[in-house]
């Protein structure tokens, strides 16, 4: 018991599962129904899951897929990729524009959807040829497509909003009859499979670990940098447009303007939650993706006491600055004093009594 | 900035020119680029770019700009970031409305109110960001979103101020003498100025010379160039950083009253995207991210390029509202090139040597060297 607590306390996802923790516990309090998932038929007939904890873990969704991106980022270029969402819009566009040039099928779904990986994936390469050849700080060098990023997702429909429709786009956005469970969740399970698959069995994340902890040292192990920013800014640009895609099918409809607003600032802050330093190096995607539920879970409990949606910027901020004040090194330094001087021995004291009373009875 | 010594680290001679700095070079490209560009619109589309009037409203539609340009030169300048400056902008043009359109609500009161808005932001961000050690980026980020949420929780609609006194100073104007353009009837119109660009001035000459003659300033420098170096010199590095977010803070309140002066009513939309122009703005002047480069006249042309640079975009026709990001997008993008290739250039060969290409912008100090 005492080993496992002292692992937890060390453990990087022992602030996401605090705070995931607390905002239960909190609603389990405030109103018990909140956790309800109940069975029912949509308008066509479909079984679907209802209830909060559905909506929370479809709605992070491209929050979750971002997060995924933006920790490799973060570990390998040492900064941020702030133009996430722009680029995200940019591949919805392209995906939108490719399906209304055609018939929607299978097929075309499938290349549209390729025809904006590629174009996201440009965006990455741009991006990571900035960071990584150039040598500009990520922030930087992605403030670019950040603000350009947008006027090409105009750009690229006519300056219109335009939509698509048809069955195959509801059972991607929403839900395939048949499974009731809403097809994002489940997309988000196929990717976070595939990414943890990918990083089990290549040396993807140490080689990612070790050009952001020291470049130097990871060169002269043979580890070239510039590939490996470079292909983690492809991964993002991927994730943006499958996070881009997803958000087209949710609603049919692409608004340059408001796709994926502000989600950037959402999954910086979902790979902090998780626990990973901003400055590069180690990372855990567990944690990254928590952070994003946590941040979802976040944005639905005040919405359901009833914070109106303009005004759920500043509780959130409170929440983030509680959260990193925690975890700052000088506060993270107090609490491990803490617990080490304080903490453990009574801890140990506890356990030593029990196994005391066993050993004499 | 730069020391004395060349690359083989001997003093130079007499006759030998101390090379030209980082920051000064970077501030001469910006400024040959801003002078260059107007004087090619001038040619080019001639018209609106050779009135005075129009020059000048660069400076009355932008003096916010200017003003929180110059705070995020301070700690980009000591190394650090703050992109809550565009939200506490915002929220200091609706608390001030709020505030004079109360009862008794008075032009100092929403003045002091501004500077204490912006003071309490810059407190709290300096002291997690430099005492607590938390990511610069992710405070600021909070307190944007802090700052945006507040606004809505005070007012979810836009309002506009009404309050005498400070519609008569809103409408205040300056004239300049001699100046001036003449009207579609021949009349001379003389030129005006805004009083939120006397402000701007005043912030760019006080943060001008507390960058380059104070003690703080030259700390700032130190510690955003090298922080364990500047911590051995005996600066106070935890110090600096705080009193940089502080004084960003206090420039962003002025800033949101500066824009209330010109609009005269407090939106949540107000000063978007804000930060991003600003940030963008520092780096066109030549401030760099990683810090202990930067200058606050650079800035000032940063906001006038961009701004410029706009305007022709405008005037060659492409009048939608989307080709302004794009072209602020290849703009960043090229002076963002420009220094990388530039710093990365000097770092290679030693002291001063510019690529070839370059040469031409300053051959007398490269023959000099």
């Amino acid at each position: 018991m005492a080993k496992w607590w002292e692992k937890f306390s060390r453990s990087q996802l022992l602030v996401p599962l605090s705070a995931l923790l607390l905002l239960v516990v909190y609603n389990l309090f405030r109103d018990i129904g909140f956790f309800s998932i109940i069975l029912a038929t949509n308008n066509d007939g479909n079984a679907v899951l209802q209830g909060n904890l559905i909506s929370i873990l479809d709605g992070a969704s491209e929050l979750a897929i971002l997060a995924i991106g933006m920790t490799l980022v973060t570990a390998s270029s040492r900064g941020q990729d702030i133009s996430v969402g722009a680029v995200a819009a940019v591949a919805g566009s392209v995906f939108v524009r490719v399906l209304r040039a055609n018939e929607i099928t299978l097929p075309i779904i499938l290349f549209a959807f390729l025809a904006a990986c590629a174009v996201a994936m440009l965006c990455g390469v741009f991006n990571g040829t900035l960071v990584s050849v150039f040598k500009i700080q990520p922030m930087i060098a992605t403030l670019i497509l950040f603000s350009a990023g947008r006027s090409i997702a105009y750009w690229i429909n006519g300056g219109a909003t335009p939509t698509v429709d048809g069955p195959l786009i509801n059972y991607i956005g929403k839900l395939i009859p048949g499974i009731p469970i809403p097809s994002p969740i489940l997309i988000v399970i196929l990717l976070g499979v595939l990414v943890s698959l990918v990083l089990r069995f290549t040396n993807l994340g140490l080689y990612t670990q070790a050009v952001g902890i020291n470049e130097k040292s990871a060169h002269l192990n043979g580890i070239n940098p510039v590939w490996i920013k470079l292909i983690s800014f492809m991964v993002i640009g991927v994730c943006a447009a499958i996070a881009g895609a997803i958000g087209v099918c949710k609603i049919g409809l692409i608004n340059h303007e408001k796709i994926l607003l502000d989600i950037e600032m959402d999954a910086i802050l979902a790979v902090a939650i998780g626990g990973n330093a901003l400055g590069g190096g180690k990372f855990s995607l567990k944690g990254s993706v928590m952070g994003a539920y946590v941040i979802q879970a976040l944005t639905t409990t005040l919405y359901s006491i009833k914070v109106p949606s303009t005004s759920v910027k500043a509780y959130k901020a409170i929440v983030i600055i509680a959260i990193v004040v925690l975890g700052s090194p000088m506060i993270k330094e107090a609490l491990m004093q803490f617990r080490d001087k304080r903490m453990k021995p009574a801890i140990d004291k506890l356990f030593r009594k029990t196994s005391d009373v066993v050993e004499s009875q | 900035m730069t020391s004395n010594l060349d690359t083989r680290g001997r003093v130079p001679a007499e006759k030998h020119k101390e090379p030209i700095s980082n920051t000064n070079l970077l501030l001469t490209i910006t400024i040959c680029t801003f002078f260059g560009m107007y004087a090619l619109a001038m040619l080019v589309w001639g018209g609106g770019f050779l009135n005075p009037q129009q020059f000048l409203d660069i400076f009355n539609n932008n003096a916010f700009l200017i003003v929180i340009s110059c705070g995020l030169t301070v700690v980009m300048i000591a190394g650090g970031i703050d992109i809550s400056v565009g939200g506490v902008t915002a929220l200091v043009t609706m608390a001030s409305v709020v505030h004079l359109n109360g009862g008794n609500g008075s032009v100092l009161g929403s003045l002091g109110l501004a500077l204490g808005i912006g003071l309490a932001f810059g407190l709290i961000q300096g002291l997690l960001v430099s005492y607590l050690e938390v990511q610069p980026f992710i405070v600021t980020l909070a307190g944007m979103f802090f700052a945006r949420g507040m606004i809505t929780i005070i007012s979810n609609d836009p309002k506009t101020a009404s309050q005498e006194t400070f519609l008569a100073l809103k409408a205040f104007r300056i004239q300049i003498p001699v100046i001036g353009y003449y009207g579609k009837a021949g009349n001379f119109i003389p030129a005006s100025i805004e009083p939120g660009v006397i402000v701007a001035i005043v912030v760019v000459l006080a943060i001008f010379f507390v960058l380059g003659w104070t003690r703080f300033g030259r700390n700032l420098y130190a510690v955003g160039g090298n922080k364990q170096s500047a911590l051995m010199l005996g600066i106070n590095v935890k110090r600096t950083k705080f009193f940089s977010y502080l004084l960003c803070g206090l420039l962003a309140g002025i800033g949101g009253f500066v824009y209330l002066l010109h609009t005269g009513a407090g939106d949540a939309a107000n000063a978007t995207a804000s930060e991003m122009q600003a940030i963008a703005s520092a780096i066109i002047g030549g401030t760099l991210l990683t810090g202990g480069v930067g200058n606050v006249v650079g800035t000032l042309f940063g906001v006038l390029s961009l701004m410029t640079i706009n305007n022709i975009v405008r005037a060659s026709g492409l009048r939608d509202p989307w080709w302004q990001s794009i072209t602020t997008g290849l703009m960043l993008c090229f002076f963002i090139l420009l220094q990388s290739m530039v710093l990365s250039a000097r770092e290679k060969r030693g002291s001063f040597q510019i690529p070839g290409w370059m040469t031409f912008a300053s051959r007398r100090i490269h023959h000099e060297s």
